[in-house]
């Protein structure tokens, strides 16, 4: 931190709603290294408090204060004000693109979630270090859950990536890279949801994801990498003939 | 207060051709689209411009002269720069699709733009200077 003074105009998107979304403006006196997430934690404790927006950690972890800023996709509690203006300049925030607006910068991440779980990242109890099968998981708050992978589920890549802004019905670069991570393990029901119309083939590498990630998943890279998995599957069960066991393995023929 | 409008289907695959915010990767997103739009445009004219043949060889010699104004080699020369560089970044999707070069994705763009300027000016110069 300095002892410096930056005065800036913070733009941010408002919707409350059914009401039409708009723009409010605060002006803030900020040290120009504190983070943007800071300056609208205190946008909300001293000049608004209907102001809504997600966070928790601070500290890159949990993916949770995504937003863009002057239009483009960043973990705020690791942005510093320097980064994105200047003494006398204006911040645009907003939310995140390609996610329903639940109020304010607050977006709705439940599909992207229920995604992620489609391809089998589940929730790990972080005291057992297993995987929470969907019908063992408690129904309300409590239990450490948490998936250990380098993915923070923060979304940018889903908000910055073009084809999501027009297929709403595709995977997404965190769930394909997810996979890629965890591996298709020969799981048939796996190689059917990332081979499908709306997985790595509606991929039209823009590689913008890879460009905002924070957590250095670099999803562009993994989907292409998958995409090489998915034609090798598909070119040896063309000679092996790959047979679905009752769980839904692939059965190599030896 | 500013009003924000909501965007519709149309105005959200809009954004396809929006690069500001974003990367030279979406430039290359971008150039891919809009010289795949220009090319198809252009193959739709070019069938109509055959089509002038039906009419006799006075109907086509008069646009054969038409075409070699300088604002039509221009246009010609656009065609020839989109081709180079929808082929080349193809060939740039199609490796990295393969999962070949994809971590240097961002280099090969550099190197497709660097190579179908330099192939495009080679033609423009050509095609001027006939």
């Amino acid at each position: 931190m300095t002892e410096t003074r930056w005065n800036v105009t913070f733009r941010v998107y408002r919707k409350k709603g059914a009401a039409a979304a708009h723009y409010d403006e605060f002006r803030l006196e900020v040290d120009p290294d504190e983070y943007v997430l800071d300056a609208i934690e205190r946008i909300w404790a001293y000049q608004d408090r209907s102001l809504t927006f997600r966070h928790a950690c601070h500290h890159s972890t949990c993916g949770a204060c995504g937003m863009r800023v002057n239009g483009a996709e960043k973990l705020t509690c690791i942005t510093p004000v320097r980064q994105v203006a200047r003494d006398g300049g204006v911040i645009r925030v907003e939310p995140l693109r390609n996610f329903p607006v639940v109020s304010d910068l607050a977006v709705d991440m439940g599909v992207f979630y229920r995604r992620m779980e489609m391809g089998e990242q589940l929730p790990v109890n972080v005291d057992k270090r297993e995987a929470i099968q969907p019908e063992a998981r408690p129904a309300g708050p409590g239990g450490d859950q948490l998936r250990l992978a380098d993915c923070i589920e923060c979304g940018l890549c889903i908000s910055a990536c073009p084809i999501s802004a027009s297929s709403p019905g595709y995977l997404g670069p965190a769930v394909l890279a997810g996979i890629h991570q965890h591996g298709l393990q020969g799981s048939e029901r796996l190689l059917e949801l990332v081979d499908s119309e709306d997985g790595v083939w509606r991929c039209h590498s823009a590689f913008e994801c890879t460009a905002v990630c924070p957590a250095s998943v670099e999803p562009g890279w993994r989907i292409m990498e998958l995409r090489r998995e998915v034609i090798g599957q598909r070119i040896r069960g063309l000679f092996h003939g790959p047979k679905s066991s009752k769980n839904g393995q692939l059965e190599a023929s030896q | 207060m500013i009003e924000i409008t909501k965007g519709s289907l149309l105005g959200r695959a809009a954004k396809w051709f929006d690069p500001r915010w974003r990367t030279l990767n979406m430039l290359g997103f971008i150039l891919n689209r809009v010289t795949a739009i220009g090319l198809t445009l252009y193959l739709f004219l070019h069938l109509g411009v055959l089509s002038l043949l039906a009419q006799g060889a006075k109907a086509y010699d008069g646009f054969i002269a038409l075409a070699h104004s300088p604002v039509f080699i221009f246009g010609e020369a656009l065609v020839v720069a989109a081709g180079f560089i929808h082929g080349l970044n193809g060939i740039r999707i199609a490796l990295n699709s393969f999962g070949i070069g994809a971590r240097y994705q961002k280099a090969l763009l550099v190197l497709v733009l660097v190579v179908a300027l330099a192939c495009s000016l080679v033609f423009a110069v050509r095609m001027f200077g006939a």
